[in-house]
This record gives C-alpha cells, structure tokens and sequence, in this order.
C-alpha cells in the first residue's frame, strides 16, 4: 500500500461485499413486511447504513485512504446532522413553546 | 517548461505523458484528484440532504398519508432496481480494478459497458414506475386525483409524491449524467489510455457511481418499505 493509500482492491472482496449487499436487500424487504411498531424505521436505517458503510469502505476504498479523506467525508455527514438536529429541535419543540404549528395552519389541506 | 524538461531527462526521470507539471509525481496527482473528488461528494451529501431533511420532518408530520402513498410504490420494483444497482457497483469496482492493473482494453471496456447497461436498466424500471404514477393520477399539483380513499382524505399525500419525485428525479439525473460520463471514460479505454500508470478519470468515476448507489440504499426504504405490516397487504 502506498502512503496515499491506493491500493488494488482483492476482486473475490468485491464480490462477497456485493453478496452481503444483496443478503441486506433481502433482510431489509423482509423486516420491513413484519410489524415492529416505531421499531420498523431504526431497523430499516440501521441496515441501510451498514449497506452503505460496506459500499464506502470497500467499494470507494475508504479504509485504505488516508485520514485527511477520511475526515472530510465524516464531516458532510457531521454537518447533514447538524441541519437534522436544529431544523427538529425547532420545529418539533414548537407545540411545547405554544407557537402554531405548520400543518395545522390549514395551508395543506385536502392533500 | 523545456527547461524543466532537459532537468528531468538530465536526473534520468522519464517524464509521464500524464504527469502535470505541478505536481511531483503521479501518485501526488492521483491523491489529489481523489481527495478533490471526495469534496465533492461532500457537496453532494449536503445536496441530497436538504431533501432528506424536508423527507424527515414531513413524514413526522404526515405519518398516516406517507404510510398510505408509499402503498403506491412497488416493492418488488424497488427490490429489483436495488439489486441491479448493486450489481452496476460490482461491474464499476470491476472496471477500476481492471484499468488499476493495467488490464487489456477490451476487459476495461466489458466493465464500463456493463455498468452502463445495469444503470440503463435501472433508469428504464424507473420510466415504468414515473408512467404508473402518472396513469393513476398521482403526480402531485393540479391533476392529483388519487382513487384510493385514504388519499383523498389524509393531509400530506401530496408532499409525499413531491418528496418522491423530487428525490428520485434528482437521483435519475445523477445516474444520467453518470452513464453520459461513463461512455466518455469508456471511449478513453478503448483508445488503450488507461494503464497501471494513469487511471485518474475510471477511479474517479468510480467514486460517484459508488455514491449514487449510496443514495439509493438510504432512498429505497425510504420511500417504499413505510408502514410495517401494511406492506404485506399488497396494496397497489
């Protein structure tokens, strides 16, 4: 491995990273056919973001790359969490704070 | 720059067709190539993730409706293009690998056709999909006429298809502007440009296939596995 971290990816890797890939799909089609209740969202998201983690680290090479790569992808995800954080800490604290809340403003009606 | 040149050749370095002249060596150009990709695809998390925002609090906020017009979508669709999706990574991981070891033009160019073909497939699901949304009336604005009855009555389900359209579409013209981007890199390789050497433009390519197959993984549950139970129903 070089110090800039490119190295030649193991072709068998690839495909067992693929097989696993396929297995989640299945798994998360088949969890999401079961009723968990509020269980249901977690689980489908927590699948998604081991799919997601397997296609990052072998199929973009993550975890070969050196750190500066690695923390600047880390960051978009740091700052995606800061938009969810404060755009909920608002309005979803808005009934608490006695103000109106959007969609019983009637602007949406009738869908 | 002939200077430089007669600098190079008086070291004894070969100097690469592809080295620019302001880096030191091909591996420094790589590096750099690679990480400038990856800040993009930093801009591009953020892109998508206004609309995973607005994803997130309208389905806290209309629950009933996005659980009513995801019943709409078909699962096994979904499931298809996902697995075809992940089946277009394997073929560009594939692609990269082979111009990495400098593999014969004709093997490079099978993986890039095969990626192209799987992301042409995934794009013909989703034409089907678009017409069906369309046939049955359900394409948000003036011509929102849903035949099923929770629709009609929920709040919300219009925003659910927006939401829909909205990030699908802008996942359609990623996977478009990929194939347009793959025919050109395939051009290169069968031109015999690609070699263990230099393979900067397939490597790069290969990163934002790879994240547009990321946002699919995140948007398919997303979209089309609401609602527990409710799913078993096969309601369509």
């Amino acid at each position: 491995m070089s110090s800039t971290g490119h190295v030649i990816g193991n072709r068998f890797t690839y495909f067992l990273v693929f097989m696993a890939l396929m297995v989640g799909t299945i798994i998360t089609v088949l969890a999401a056919r079961v009723d968990l209740g509020w269980l249901n969202l977690p689980l489908a998201m927590a699948i998604a973001t081991t799919k997601a983690m397997l296609v990052i680290l072998f199929f973009m090479h993550l975890k070969d790359h050196p750190k500066l790569i690695k923390v600047t992808f880390a960051a978009a995800f740091f700052f995606f969490m800061i938009l969810v954080a404060h755009t909920l800490s608002d309005y979803l604290t808005r009934p608490t704070m006695g103000m109106p809340q959007f969609p019983a403003s009637g602007l949406v009606s009738g869908s | 720059m002939s200077e430089v040149h007669a600098a190079l050749a008086a070291t004894g370095h070969e100097h690469h067709p592809r080295l620019q002249h302001h880096f030191d060596s091909l591996e420094q150009q790589l590096y750099a190539s690679t990480f400038g990709m990856w800040v993009f695809l930093v801009t591009e998390v953020l892109f998508f993730g206004g609309l995973f925002m607005a994803y997130i609090l309208y389905r806290i906020w209309y629950h009933d409706a996005f659980v009513a017009a995801s019943a709409h979508l078909d699962i096994w669709l979904g499931a298809f293009n996902t697995a075809v999706l992940i089946g277009s990574s394997l073929t560009m991981a594939y692609a990269v690998n082979a111009a990495q070891r400098g593999a014969k033009a004709k093997e490079q160019v099978l993986w890039l056709v095969g990626t192209m073909i799987l992301g042409s497939v995934f794009l013909g699901v989703k034409v089907i999909e678009y017409a069906d949304k369309f046939t049955h009336n359900l394409v948000p604005g003036a011509n929102f006429h849903p035949a099923d009855p929770a629709l009609q009555t929920l709040p919300g389900g219009q925003i659910y298809y927006s939401l829909y359209f909205a990030l699908t579409g802008l996942h359609a013209t990623h996977m478009i502007v990929g194939i347009a981007i793959l025919a050109v890199i395939t051009w290169m390789a069968w031109k015999g440009r690609f070699d263990a050497t230099w393979f900067t433009p397939v490597e790069i390519m290969g990163l934002y296939w790879h994240f547009v197959d990321l946002v699919w993984i995140f948007l398919f549950p997303l979209l089309y596995l609401i609602g527990g139970s409710h799913l078993s129903g096969g309601a369509h």
